[in-house]
């Protein structure tokens, strides 16, 4: 059959939609579907890749790999493939791609979406402005475009939360690797200033800031620094995975478990810093290993917020960060990087500045620190990353992002009877900017 | 040893599951099917995953013509000649019930079709002294059953077509694996009510690759669908004509 009717939600596991899923096999039969959003591996946080009102089309089983030139780099491949999978087949081959996020389940079509940023976005930018052409199917036809053919769709496009049509299959430029493993110097940091003022000096090519949102008082902002190359070095042979087989009673990530992770987690780096070396695999996803996690926050589930805020306005973060620690709410990693100015599209998340991202259990106290957080985000000329995100207000959002207008009209234009509307774009409005 | 084989079908979601484990092996493919556009792209994919060759080539149950072509490609083919067949259709047994015509289709989809290629094969496979078959029938020819009996006999008779090569070949060198999935999250499944323990087309393609390891005669995939089609085999027919499992 066509359609499969059944009751989905995102990562986070918080809003639910039900509704009718195609998942065509081959390009006929997408062509052949209704005009409907597509989605990927629903790997983002909230609400983008549901759609309660009407029919949603999962990309998953587009996943060939269709070329790929080892002289210059540049692979096609469909919507559907995950970036794990691109990692695996082509590291062994020398090369990698531009910029990874925390996940390998994301795919290819949802990277694009949502112009996910890496470790490495300080130098590299976002996954957007590595892709040079993008075959897009609207009304059930697919034409290619580029950043010459049509600049204006191209970038309502990348990080376009599908609304300009679906994604069939796209063009990336990849990079060479000189090895197949990261070195990363870990280093422990004791607290805020400490944490910022390294991720500041950092010159790595990979930097990132894993923090404890429980440490208070002095050690509020303590966690460890992770910096990394890529090198020859070999690493440890890969792990099985695990599968957290149910979802987890309420407790399990409750206070005292989570600062006992913490301090475990924090306490696993010697406060000399150590080197380690990693898979490139497990560096780029170190939960990937354990399949389903998000269950461990129960039937409930749970949000995750990240916001990005400009570079001096880091007291506004530290100040987020104490009121995260005092509600002793905070999950149990959180993660702080900086971030370049490097964006791909109009609704892109990335801008210069020091971006956040802490996972809140799904409860009214929890929701209502968000949305204040939210609020501080707002005053200081942040914004929040709408592929995390389940609990804005339409207006924030407006004035987070200036080129909102542009896109609401790009996006009117490819689709002017509303059909790749998600609930995302009807809770914000987005599409009425 | 350089090894071919042949895919009819490639375009089911195991048939590809099944190709792409294959490539990474490094073997040369001939996927083969109806829609050519969709073939190509499988083609292009298995070969960025390291099969030695692979090509788009037609193949259709119910057009005979398309075979010479692709049995002169086998021909030509250097080393042990190998197919896998996943060619397959289950339209609903209540349109089978208002038009009797469509019984000759999936005859023709799940075991004649097949069955004549694989009859033009076996003297290759006889004059190269090996080779593996790998058949893809269905736990539904275990035991006729009201909800989709066309579909299930068919598949029976391919079972006992796929024996009796077995039979034929082993004498040879040869070798023929009988494969019966359970329920498979592919196109044919996707939206039909009432389906439960479905695997991955993934899973099915590991333990294809494990039967042909092991020299397997008949495996059901997942392993458990053995036990379960054991105590559905055991029911009597007087009680289990009144089921409507
Ligand atoms: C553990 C974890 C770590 C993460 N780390 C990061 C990180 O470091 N950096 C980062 O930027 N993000 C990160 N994310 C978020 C994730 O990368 C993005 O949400 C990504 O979009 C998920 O891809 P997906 O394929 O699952 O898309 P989905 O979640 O299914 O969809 C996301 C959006 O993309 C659209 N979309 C998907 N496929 C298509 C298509 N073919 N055509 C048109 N539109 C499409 C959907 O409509 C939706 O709006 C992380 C997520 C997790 C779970
Ligand atoms: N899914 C299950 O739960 C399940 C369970 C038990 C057994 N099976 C069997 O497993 C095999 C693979 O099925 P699947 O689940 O992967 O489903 P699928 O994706 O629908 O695959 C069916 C395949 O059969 C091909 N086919 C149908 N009629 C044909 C014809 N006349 N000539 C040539 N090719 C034809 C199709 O090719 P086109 O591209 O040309 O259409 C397609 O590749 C089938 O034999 C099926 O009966 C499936």
């Amino acid at each position: 059959m066509i359609w499969k009717h059944l009751t989905y939600s995102g990562w986070g596991r918080a809003l639910r939609a039900s509704g009718d899923m195609a998942r065509p096999e081959r390009i006929d039969a997408l062509r052949a579907l209704p005009p409907a959003p597509a989605i990927g591996n629903r790997r983002s946080y909230g609400d983008t890749c549901l759609n309660s009102d009407g029919p949603i089309i999962d990309m998953t089983r587009l996943d060939r790999l269709l070329s790929f030139d080892d002289a210059t780099g540049l692979l096609e491949a469909e919507a559907g493939v995950t970036l794990g999978e691109i990692t695996r087949l082509l590291v062994p081959r020398g090369w990698l791609l531009p910029v990874l996020p925390g996940t390998g389940f994301a795919t290819l079509g949802g990277a694009i979406a949502m112009d996910v940023h890496g470790k490495n976005h300080h130098n590299a930018g976002s996954f957007g402005q590595h892709v040079s052409a993008i075959r897009l199917m609207q009304n059930g036809k697919a034409r290619q475009i580029t950043a010459k053919s049509a600049p204006n769709l191209m970038r309502a496009t990348i990080g376009g939360l599908g609304q300009t049509g679906v994604i069939v299959s796209a063009k990336v430029q990849m990079i060479p690797i000189a090895g197949e493993t990261m070195r990363v110097r870990e280093s422990r940091v004791g607290g805020w200033d400490e944490h910022v003022a390294l991720l500041d000096a950092s010159d790595a090519t990979y930097t990132v800031g894993w923090l404890d949102a429980t440490a208070r008082g002095d050690a509020l902002g303590r966690g460890i620094v992770e910096e990394g190359e890529i090198g020859p070095d070999p690493a440890r042979a890969p792990r099985a995975p695990h599968t957290v087989p149910l979802t987890a009673p309420h407790w399990a990530l409750s206070k005292p478990i989570v600062r006992v992770f913490n301090e475990l987690y924090y306490r696993r780096v010697p406060a000399a810093g150590r080197t380690v070396t990693k898979r490139l695999e497990d560096y780029f996803f170190p939960l990937d290993k354990i399949h389903d996690w998000n269950r461990l926050y129960g039937k409930r589930g749970f949000h995750q917020f990240q916001c990005v805020v400009p570079p001096d306005q880091g007291p506004t973060l530290h100040a987020m960060l104490t009121r995260i620690a005092d509600s002793g709410l905070g999950s149990p990693l959180a993660v702080l990087k900086r971030l370049g100015p490097g964006r791909g599209g109009m609704m892109s998340f990335p801008m210069e500045g020091y971006t956040l991202a802490v996972d809140f259990p799904n409860r009214a106290r929890a929701r209502g620190l968000v949305q204040s957080l939210e609020n501080d985000v707002l005053s200081a000329g942040g914004r929040l990353y709408l592929a995390k995100d389940a609990l804005a207000a339409p207006e924030a959002i407006r004035k987070m992002y200036p080129e909102l207008g542009d896109w609401a009209v790009a996006a009117a234009k490819a689709d002017p009877d509303g059909h790749l509307e998600t609930d995302m774009s009807r809770r914000l409005g987005l599409r009425r900017a | 040893m350089q090894q071919t084989w042949v895919i009819l079908g490639a375009t089911s979601a195991m048939a590809r599951a099944f190709a792409r484990a294959l490539a990474e092996e490094g073997h040369a493919l001939i996927l083969a099917g109806r829609d050519l556009d969709e073939l190509r792209a499988l083609a292009a994919d298995c070969t960025l995953r390291g099969a030695g060759e692979a090509r788009a080539m037609r193949f259709d149950a119910r057009e005979p013509k398309h075979d010479a072509p692709i049995l002169d490609a086998l021909e030509q083919a250097e080393g042990t000649l190998n197919a896998a067949v996943f060619v397959g259709a289950m339209p609903e047994q209540a349109r089978i019930d208002d038009d009797p015509s469509l019984l000759q289709g999936v005859m023709q989809d799940n075991f004649t079709g097949p069955a004549r290629f694989l009859q033009s094969l076996a003297p290759m496979i006889e004059a190269r002294g090996g080779g593996t078959i790998v058949g893809t029938g269905s736990v539904a020819g275990d035991r006729g059953r009201v909800g989709n009996y066309a579909y299930g006999a068919s598949k029976a008779a391919f079972h006992t077509y796929l024996a009796g090569l077995r039979n034929r070949l082993g004498r040879a060198g040869g070798h023929v694996i009988t494969v019966k999935p359970g329920f498979v999250d592919s196109a044919m499944t996707w939206g039909i009510e009432g389906m439960f323990l479905v695997a991955p087309p993934a899973k099915v393609a590991r333990d294809i690759q494990r039967a042909i390891g092991k020299r397997r005669n008949v495996i059901y995939t997942p392993g458990f669908w053995r036990l379960i089609m054991l105590i559905i085999r055991a029911i009597p027919e007087s009680i289990f004509k009144k089921l409507s499992i």
